[in-house]
């Protein structure tokens, strides 16, 4: 059964978990992502579901782990601040190998910042976040579709691959309203033989843990993760091209930036100036294969996201700057045009034809 | 007949434990594997084991665990019992753990009812990190942080968990008890019992406080060890019932 409704990317990603089959949400008001966590608190009481608002981020990050760990499909949510002070329990998560969704809605930092949107979590998110040599999963949807379908993938990925999975979007993704349609998918239980819920008919008690007290024990458990994370690499890469064939200059942005800077490549095709759009949409892995056959047939990049720059540093290792990568980015809650994007792309247009 | 009276519990695996000489927890351990024995309920027990010297409570028991970040184990024992309302679940949890850095957790987790059992081992030091103050350490106490004792002034006094949490009308059932002789432990073991089975039946969060030693970083013998604990502990933080919610 399928319909399509409005609705806020919020409530988007809350009901797509339902439909994933995830009956426990553990989280704490945060701007811009309060939404969600208010729809799950109308939505599971109604489907038997466990919605329960933690004392704060750090006890919700470690409910979704002794959720996860007794083998629940769980999420959490949070805002840019809130992720930060899960971090020790993502870090857990991922050293326990157990499968969980966190949202994060990003919005302006340093500090408490602001509460408009941002892209400035993108460091902490794609390197780790927490301590220790870990890989999230990180998504980001450019949508109210993509959320709610990324949010889906999100659960069964992290199923796939016992690991925490991010999904990354901005306050402005959040609050936007749009129409979604919700396919309802015939649900695969998991099997989760590894789940400590009590040792029932199993041979023997299950641990989920993270301490290896042992170097040569927790070596190679590092070893066994970057494998895991080998194959995540190999084969959950994601992404999104426009015009990019022939064009002379790639804009490369993902998320909401992704929209404005699409507008701007149709803008400049318009005017007859070749450039296209490359939109990662899995952020860890990064499509880096892509990127660097991309480098070679393109003339420059354009990095364009709502920070200082920080998806650009895997951009330029991604291409190994065998050709120019520019930089456009706001800050601080402020959105560019799609002019100014325009501009810049003009600029890099009219350096190459002085060059020349 | 004195062969049965030492037999290992089912729910203690079959290896020694690393604790040092005269140290409590082992005997707290055994304990709790005797009472989840007696009801019976070892293939539905799920045990949340934290940060500090009891961080290997995995390796002793014979049930499923789950290990916690550093104070965060009623966060995860909520985690767990939300997922399996059924089992029986607790935490095991020392004073650094639970009195410090995890005391917003365990005061959430009296204040939702959450039905869980917590087994608090106040040995007034942080143990495994090697006999710093905890914030149950005694006034004048010397630790590797007060090495010139607690100074009240300056940190305060003994956080009483068993006194507070006892205002908490989530809380169902908090009692302290001690492990120093015989006639303690068996009220020990009565007061962790009583607090399994109200868990079991559905009745809420219950806590029980056990006095325990730690002659390593107390600097003491075993047998010191005990009496520092009778003479100085016991006096700050009395034994017995501070809640009982079901009423007796
Ligand atoms: C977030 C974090 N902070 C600090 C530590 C270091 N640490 C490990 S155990 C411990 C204290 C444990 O003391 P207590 O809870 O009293 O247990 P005991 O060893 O005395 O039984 C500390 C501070 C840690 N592992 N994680
Ligand atoms: S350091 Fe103290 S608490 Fe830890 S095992 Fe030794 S005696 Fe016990
Ligand atoms: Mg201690």
């Amino acid at each position: 059964m399928s319909e399509t409704r409005l609705m806020k990317g919020n409530e988007a990603i809350g009901e797509a978990a339902i439909v994933a089959g995830c009956r426990y949400y553990f989280g704490y008001p945060i701007t811009p992502q309060t939404e969600l966590m208010e729809y799950m608190a109308k939505r599971m009481p109604q489907i038997e579901g466990v919605f329960l608002q933690a004392e704060s981020e750090i006890a919700a990050i470690n409910m979704v782990y002794g959720a996860a760990g007794a083998g629940a499909r769980v999420m959490t949510s949070s805002s840019s601040p809130g992720i930060s002070l899960k971090a020790e329990g993502i870090s857990y998560c991922a050293g326990a190998e157990l499968p969980c969704v966190i949202v994060n809605i990003m919005r302006g930092g340093p500090g408490l910042g602001s509460i408009q949107p941002a892209q400035a979590d993108y460091f902490q998110a794609t390197k780790g976040g927490g301590h220790g040599d870990h890989r999230n999963i990180v998504l980001a949807p450019n949508s109210v579709q993509e959320m709610a379908d990324l949010t889906m993938l999100s659960f069964e990925l992290a199923d796939k691959y016992r690991n925490p999975v991010m999904l990354l979007g901005d306050g402005a993704l959040g609050q936007m309203m749009e129409p979604v349609n919700l396919e309802e998918k015939p649900l695969v239980p998991q099997e989760k033989p590894w789940a400590a819920n009590g040792q029932g008919e199993r041979a023997k008690p299950n641990v989920i843990n993270s301490l290896y007290l042992k170097p040569e024990q927790l070596e190679a458990h590092n070893i066994h993760l970057q494998n895991k994370y080998q194959k995540i690499m190999e084969q959950e890469c994601r992404w999104e091209e426009f015009n990019v064939e022939d064009a002379e200059v790639i804009v490369v942005a993902y998320g909401i930036t992704s929209r404005i800077a699409r507008s701007a490549v149709e803008m400049a095709r318009r005017d007859g100036l070749k450039v296209g759009l490359f939109r990662p949409i899995s952020l860890w892995p990064f499509p880096s294969e892509r990127l660097l056959t991309l480098a070679q047939q393109t003339k420059a990049f354009l990095v364009s996201e709502l920070s200082a720059g920080q998806m650009i540093e895997d951009v330029r290792l991604a291409t190994k700057q065998i050709k120019p990568v520019h930089f456009y980015g706001r800050m601080g809650g402020m959105m560019p045009s799609s002019r100014e994007i325009y501009n810049q792309i003009n600029l890099i247009l009219k350096e190459k034809e002085a060059v020349k | 007949m004195n062969s049965k009276l030492y037999a290992r519990p089912e729910s203690l695996a079959d290896v020694p434990f690393h604790y040092c000489p005269g140290c409590q927890h082992g005997i707290v351990h055994r304990i709790i594997a005797e009472v989840i024995d007696e009801l019976g309920v070892r293939k539905q027990t799920i045990g949340v084991a934290p940060v500090g010297c009891s961080v290997l409570a995995y390796d002793y028991f014979n049930f499923d665990i789950v290990q916690a970040s550093h104070g965060r184990a009623p966060a995860v024992a909520t985690g767990v019992k939300r997922v399996c309302p059924d089992s029986t679940v607790f935490t095991y949890q020392g004073d650094g753990d639970l009195a410090s850095i995890g005391c917003a957790e365990i005061v959430h987790a009296a204040a939702r009812g959450e039905k869980i059992t917590t087994i608090f081992i106040n040995n007034a030091i942080y143990g495994m990190t090697g006999g710093q103050m905890a914030p149950t350490t005694l006034v004048d106490q010397v630790t590797t942080t007060s090495p010139y004792g607690r100074n009240e002034n300056q940190v305060g006094t003994p956080l009483c968990i068993s006194e507070m949490l006892s205002t908490i009308q989530g809380a169902r059932f908090i009692a302290r008890v001690a492990v120093n002789n015989p006639s303690n432990m068996a009220k020990a073991k009565a007061a962790i019992k009583k607090a399994f089975q109200l868990q079991n039946s559905g009745e809420g969060f219950c806590l029980i406080e056990v006095l325990s030693t730690c002659p390593t970083n107390w600097g003491m013998t075993p047998v010191e060890a005990v009496k520092w604990l009778e003479t100085n502990m016991i006096p700050q933080y009395p034994l017995g019932v501070f809640k009982d919610a079901g009423g007796e």
